[in-house]
């Protein structure tokens, strides 16, 4: 059991490694102008991220991806709750989100280009906006869906409605809010690339595409790079505070499989 | 203390409208222990709902003391059969225990100790900061029987808490009620399909006839006290009562089957 969880552990760490060693390898004899050697990507990317380029990119990036990924989660765990709670509210309101969430987000660009530049707001603008489905979508499943035992423990006990909304209702909803946010955290980045693909002076998006039309091809595959390992951190440290902060769900769950 | 009164529960209108309880009547009195037992889906949990005030009855009232009872009463506390279901998980079992007791507004050190004697009372000290989900089942429920003391209330509605613990752990659970109760003195509405259970818990058995729901018959149950889980249930008014009640649930049960779809109303006091 454990030799074979040590096995699993290694492996995990190794098969990056090897597949790597295999692209190195394979790229160090390529004289292909588009598929540079790995080492040539290597040394451009200490060069241009570590940390020349850090502060002019990577940072304006990272504050958009968050402002707009931060007021996602905000507004959809709020308007989760309400439309969870409220059943005439969500059937309301039901075809209008359904709407609006089935618009390919690229699509809202010019719009917000037109409405509000090509500066920061916009981008926060559009990260949030697409952000803000699964978010809350989810809220809205996991508010509905609380036990009716528990909710009626609550109403044996007199429990007040602010306690109940704090205590009870929002932390049962909470592993799907988590699933949310996670999917949400994915599409936060995606969006972040392609509005700076679009229209930026700054950003990785931006730098991976300003490389590629002048040419730079190790400093754009340096940032693309870059992308990858941002977006395996970022779902990483997602992960790592789910569960600490979904402890009792797992032990819960693990308990009445057993 | 807590008295129903032509009490019908109807679920759903019209052709398709389910007669749940049909006409029940009965008084649980200061300080005593009654089961309420009847054949399963007799609507014995919708009765509790009703006299809880979780569910509106379609007519006739419930009162406690003198109010009538529109919505759960501050004097009342409910342990549910799903105890898995009932315990908040991300809270540990003081949080648990002591999260009903904001209402009450207690100084923090009279709610702690509240929380302490009442988790302490169904054996669980060491158990105060540990999940619910950490715990086996027989503590889980325990947990929500601590809670519903720590409450303080003046009667206690317990809905086949048991119906889902093994045997062992199932007697040293009636025992624990009627330990607490005697240390409490509060008044427990106990819903049980178990006959045996019935009759070794009770002052007084409450038999409901199949759905549409009546009182069929009320028993009194005179076993000494204390009741022991060995010496009680060797006497031979034990095996007579749990024969008396099994016949009743049984001969009514064998009425419906042979087609009596109008049985009469059959209600003795005893």
């Amino acid at each position: 059991m454990r030799r074979e969880r040590l096995l699993g552990g290694a492996l995990e760490i190794a098969v990056p490694i090897l597949l790597l060693v295999l692209w190195g390898v394979w790229s160090s004899a390529s004289d292909t102008y588009y598929f540079p050697p790995l080492t040539d990507i290597l040394t451009t990317f200490r060069e241009t991220w570590l940390f020349d380029r850090f502060g002019s990119d990577v940072v304006p990036s990272l504050v958009r991806l968050g402002l707009g990924f931060g007021l996602a989660c905000v507004a959809g765990v709020v308007l989760g709750m309400a439309l969870g709670l409220h059943p005439t509210l969500r059937r309301l309101t039901d075809p209008v989100v359904q709407f609006l969430r089935s618009i390919p987000p690229p699509a809202l660009l010019p719009f917000g280009i037109l409405v509000m530049g090509v500066g920061n707001s916009m981008k926060v603008f559009i990260i949030a906006f697409v952000c803000v489905w699964p978010v809350l979508l989810n809220t809205i499943d996991g508010v509905a869906g609380v036990d009716p035992t528990l909710r009626e423990t609550s109403r044996v006990y007199g429990v007040t409605s602010r306690d109940r909304l704090f205590h009870v209702t929002l932390p049962a909803a909470t592993p799907q809010v988590f699933a949310g946010m996670r999917t949400s955290l994915s599409l936060a980045l995606i969006l972040m690339v392609i509005s700076e693909m679009v229209a930026s002076t700054n950003g990785i998006g931006y730098f991976v595409l300003q490389s590629q039309r002048t040419f730079a091809i190790p400093e754009m595959w340096s940032g693309i790079l870059l992308l990858g390992i941002l977006g395996y951190v970022l779902n990483a440290g997602f992960v790592l505070i789910e569960r600490r902060v979904l402890r009792w769900h797992r032990g819960a769950r693990a308990s009445s499989l057993s | 203390m807590l008295h129903v009164e032509h009490l019908k529960k109807t679920y759903g209108e019209g052709v398709r409208a389910v007669e749940a309880i049909g006409d029940v009547s009965l008084e649980i009195r200061e300080n005593e222990l009654v089961c309420i037992v009847g054949p399963s889906g007799c609507g014995k949990t919708t009765l509790l709902k009703c006299m809880s005030g979780l569910l509106p009855p379609t007519s006739g009232e419930v009162r406690l003391g003198d109010e009538r009872v529109s919505g759960p009463p501050e004097r009342m506390a409910l342990v549910f059969q799903e105890y898995s279901r009932s315990l908040y998980p991300w809270m540990t079992v003081r949080q648990n225990v002591a999260f009903p007791l904001k209402r009450k507004r207690l100084g923090k050190d009279e709610a702690r100790r509240l929380v302490e004697e009442a988790v302490g009372s169904v054996g669980l000290s060491g158990a105060l900061d540990r999940y619910p989900w950490q715990l086996s089942g027989g503590m889980q429920q325990r947990v929500a029987i601590a809670r519903a003391l720590a409450y303080q209330p003046d009667i206690l509605l317990m809905d086949e808490p048991f119906a889902s613990v093994d045997a062992q752990t199932r007697a040293d659970l009636e025992d624990l009620v009627l330990e607490v109760r005697r240390r409490y003195g509060v008044t427990i509405v106990f819903v049980t399909h178990d006959i045996d259970e019935s009759v070794y818990l009770s002052d007084r058995i409450m038999v409901l006839t199949p759905s549409p729901t009546e009182v069929q018959e009320v028993l009194t149950v005179d076993l000494p006290q204390p009741r022991d889980q060995v010496a009680t249930k060797e006497l031979p008014e034990f095996a007579h009562l749990r024969g008396h009640v099994w016949r009743s649930i049984k001969r009514r049960q064998a009425d419906e089957d042979a087609g009596g779809a109008a049985a009469p109303h059959v209600t003795s006091a005893g």
